[in-house]
């Protein structure tokens, strides 16, 4: 072995260990660093973090990486240490995180106020968590990293400590996300009691070797897992805790948040269904489909509505992540590698859009102090660039052919339709048009001074402001990299090798034997081929539809005293139908808990029924 | 099989999950949030509860093998190791969720939910 193998293989755990390592050195000297130093240091780590990720995701493709910590290798089977097992998704989920973290930090450069040295500090912290949890092969560990990035997001989303506000979307958020994590080490205990492994390869292959149909053991430990990592995924009814956290959190925080914190929580989760339940549970696919189906579905439904309900742009934006999960969690639901495959492109693009969205929010939060859209009216006119992006995100937003979010649909559509699920498509589109014109009609109403002046009914609503410096301009790295993630959603539709990659991705994810044999017994089996999906000339219709969708729901609400009377009608029965959901999201830590026991007892139940 | 032995294989279990609901009653139904969370402890605990019944085995000594032959009845030290890294992870989630109920209570004068209604959707 040549110098250079040996180095390739100690990456795996570096993009965990460097950022924890700077983070800890910046930790101990936060009161002499100059802020200069902490910076540069921060932005070079995440810096390098993407360049080791993207280094892993190259080597995963050809071969998946398995590294054992300390060399402590499986014998016979049982694998005694805890290994990093890295495949393409998880690679990616990595780069992702690192990629964002680098646009965070840019972002955020020298004018934001609200960044002292923990800020980076905890920034690192989470970073390294979210790489953990992407990279890791054993069950346990993908709960301890599950907490410490918990961790790392709470102190972040209550980090400007002198207001209650944030205080308290903070604590919502923490005690949801850490009954979730309760939910899921509970379920892992109930998989060591079963199978005395901790590594998710022997788990499954106890799990699957074990001969008889489902029991009631193995379905709760299913449904606990499942669900602790559903509350980080924000699916309904366990998202409540996901609007207050982005309300109130830093504009940076946020862009990792929706874009990738949250997808994470469907990492976990389709991970453990893939390597340790499939065998299990595979020849009963068919109720389980439709179980998932149904969060799913409701998610997208819920998130949709109550993104238009909105008129503070950070909430906004959260609910509309909201659903937009929902349309992720369809590819999830259908358990195909084709509709992973899709949803790892739906991913990338609605991360690169949805940070630049919350860059959008941030530089309206420095300009005018505001991110309520009634407040901001016509307040935008004198500039025309941003105002442009951030329409032509929002009609990103609303999958808009050819680009980043519509192939990841159109792909999802067309595997929704061979496996009978075709239906689920509108739902799609209903999502996304109701998100799409959501934004689009803040962007009208801020940018274009569209739409009828209303007065701000109630108190004014004033945000406090996260940067210094003068409000007359925007600083260059805001536009700077709201641009560039844009850009990124844009390119992401014309980059072929990137459909071959995810779906050659989604298939190593998917196979379970082989994860299984290459952990335990070292011994490759032969990849299996990638199943190509062409996307007909249907879904291009209706990705221009769902646009058009979008559109005329924006004109439609910005226009309400011009509609015939009998559409007003019935647009103010629909304001007066939501207003039951909308006093559900009360802010209350009480009601989002019992909705999350809700949601576990409805996903148990239904499982005991369908494995009867 | 004896008494102790029947007992012990559901006691456990029984004790684990009265404490988790206890703890999501507590929950739920909290007016204080430094009350809740201590519930949140509460229901913490039934995990450590749960751990530790997997790994009993009755008659067992403790995993130590200096003083007891190699290959002697033990329990099972994984799950001993598991507890210990949750209590370290979750007592670091703790302390941040009371540091945050405490800067509420500086700036508001309230730890009720219902009076910080500040978040309505």
């Amino acid at each position: 072995m040549g110098r250079a193998v040996t180095l390739t293989h100690q990456i795996p755990p570096l993009p965990i260990a460097f950022p924890l390592l700077v983070a800890a050195f910046l930790a101990a000297g936060r009161d002499f660093w100059p802020r200069r130093l902490t910076e540069s240091l921060a932005l070079g780590t995440s810096i390098l973090n993407v360049i080791l990720t993207a280094r892993l995701l190259e080597l995963s493709f050809a071969q998946p990486i398995v590294y054992w910590m300390g060399g402590w290798r499986p014998r016979g089977g049982v694998a005694l240490g805890i290994s990093l097992t890295i495949d393409p998704v998880g690679a990616g989920a990595a780069l992702l995180a690192s990629l964002l973290v680098v646009a965070a930090f840019v972002f955020s450069f020298k004018y934001f106020e609200s960044v002292g040295t923990l800020f980076h500090v905890l920034m690192l912290v989470f970073l390294a968590g979210m790489c953990g949890f992407s990279l890791s092969g054993d069950m346990f560990n993908l709960f301890v990293w599950f907490e410490l990035m918990g961790a790392a997001a709470y102190a972040l989303c209550g980090y400007k400590t002198e207001d209650p506000k944030p205080l308290q979307g903070a604590l919502n958020f923490a005690v949801t996300n850490t009954v979730g994590a309760f939910l899921a080490l509970t379920g892992v205990a109930l998989l060591y009691g079963r199978t005395g492994a901790l590594n998710m390869a022997q788990i499954g292959r106890a799990m699957s070797s074990a001969g008889h149909s489902p029991d009631a053991l193995a379905l709760t430990a299913f449904a606990f897992i499942t669900c602790g990592f559903l509350v980080k995924a924000a699916v309904a009814p366990f998202h409540f805790w996901l609007d207050d956290a982005h309300a109130v959190a830093p504009t940076p925080v946020c862009m990792l948040f929706s874009g990738v914190m949250v997808e994470l929580g469907l990492y976990g989760a389709l991970r453990v269904y893939w390597t340790v339940f499939a065998g299990l549970l595979g020849s009963h696919q068919a109720p389980l489909r439709g179980i998932l189906m149904g969060f799913a579905l409701l998610t997208a439904i819920v998130g949709g509505v109550m993104c238009f309900a909105q008129r503070n742009l950070k909430r906004l934006l959260a609910f509309s992540t909201v659903s937009h999960v929902g349309i992720m969690m369809m590819g999830v639901a259908l358990l195909k590698a084709s509709a992973l495959g899709a949803i790892a492109i739906y991913v990338l693009a609605h991360g690169a859009v949805k940070a630049a969205l919350f860059c959008y929010s941030g530089i309206l939060l420095h300009r005018f102090s505001a991110v309520d859209e009634m407040e901001l009216h016509g307040h935008g006119r004198a500039m025309p660039a941003t105002g442009a992006l951030f329409g032509f995100s929002a009609l990103l937003l609303a999958s808009l052919p050819p680009f980043g979010l519509f192939t990841g649909e159109a792909l999802l559509g067309e595997t929704a339709k061979r496996s009978g699920y075709g239906w689920i498509a509108l739902v799609a589109s209903l999502a996304a048009a109701l998100t799409g014109g959501a934004v689009l009609r803040v962007g009208a109403r801020v940018f274009l001074g569209w739409g009828d002046k209303r007065k701000v009914e109630g108190k004014k609503i004033k945000e406090e402001r996260e940067t210094s410096g003068g409000q007359t301009r925007t600083p260059a790295v805001m536009s700077g990299t709201a641009a560039v993630l844009v850009f990124a959603a844009l390119a992401i539709g014309f980059v072929p090798q990137l459909k071959v990659g995810a779906r050659k991705a989604a298939v190593d994810m998917t196979d379970t034997a082989g994860y299984q044999s290459r952990v335990l017994d070292r011994t490759p089996l032969p990849p299996p081929a990638p199943v190509r999906t062409p996307v007909e000339a249907g879904e291009f219709a209706r990705g221009l539809a769902t646009v058009l969708a979008a559109v005329a729901l924006a004109a439609a609400a910005l226009f309400q005293r011009r509609l015939p009377r009998a559409a007003r009608a019935a647009s103010r029965s629909l304001s007066a139908g939501i207003e039951p959901l909308r006093k559900l999201h009360s802010g209350h830590i009480g009601d989002y808990i019992a909705w999350l026991t809700v949601g576990v007892a409805a996903m148990g139940g239904l499982l005991t029924l369908a494995f009867r | 099989m004896s008494g102790l032995e029947w007992l012990m294989g559901w006691m456990g279990y029984a004790v684990a999950i009265w404490v988790f609901a206890a703890g999501l009653y507590g929950i739920v139904t909290s007016r204080n949030w430094m009350h809740l969370a201590i519930c949140l402890a509460v229901m913490q605990s039934s995990t450590y509860v749960l751990l530790l019944s997997i790994g009993y085995r009755t008659g067992g000594a403790a995993p130590v093998f200096a003083d007891i032959p190699v290959g002697a009845r033990a329990v099972d030290p994984v799950v001993q190791a598991l507890t210990l890294t949750d209590i370290v992870v979750e007592a670091t989630v703790l302390a941040l969720v009371v540091v945050l109920a405490v800067q509420i209570h500086k700036h508001s004068g309230t730890l009720d939910p219902d009076k910080l209604r500040e978040l309505e959707g």
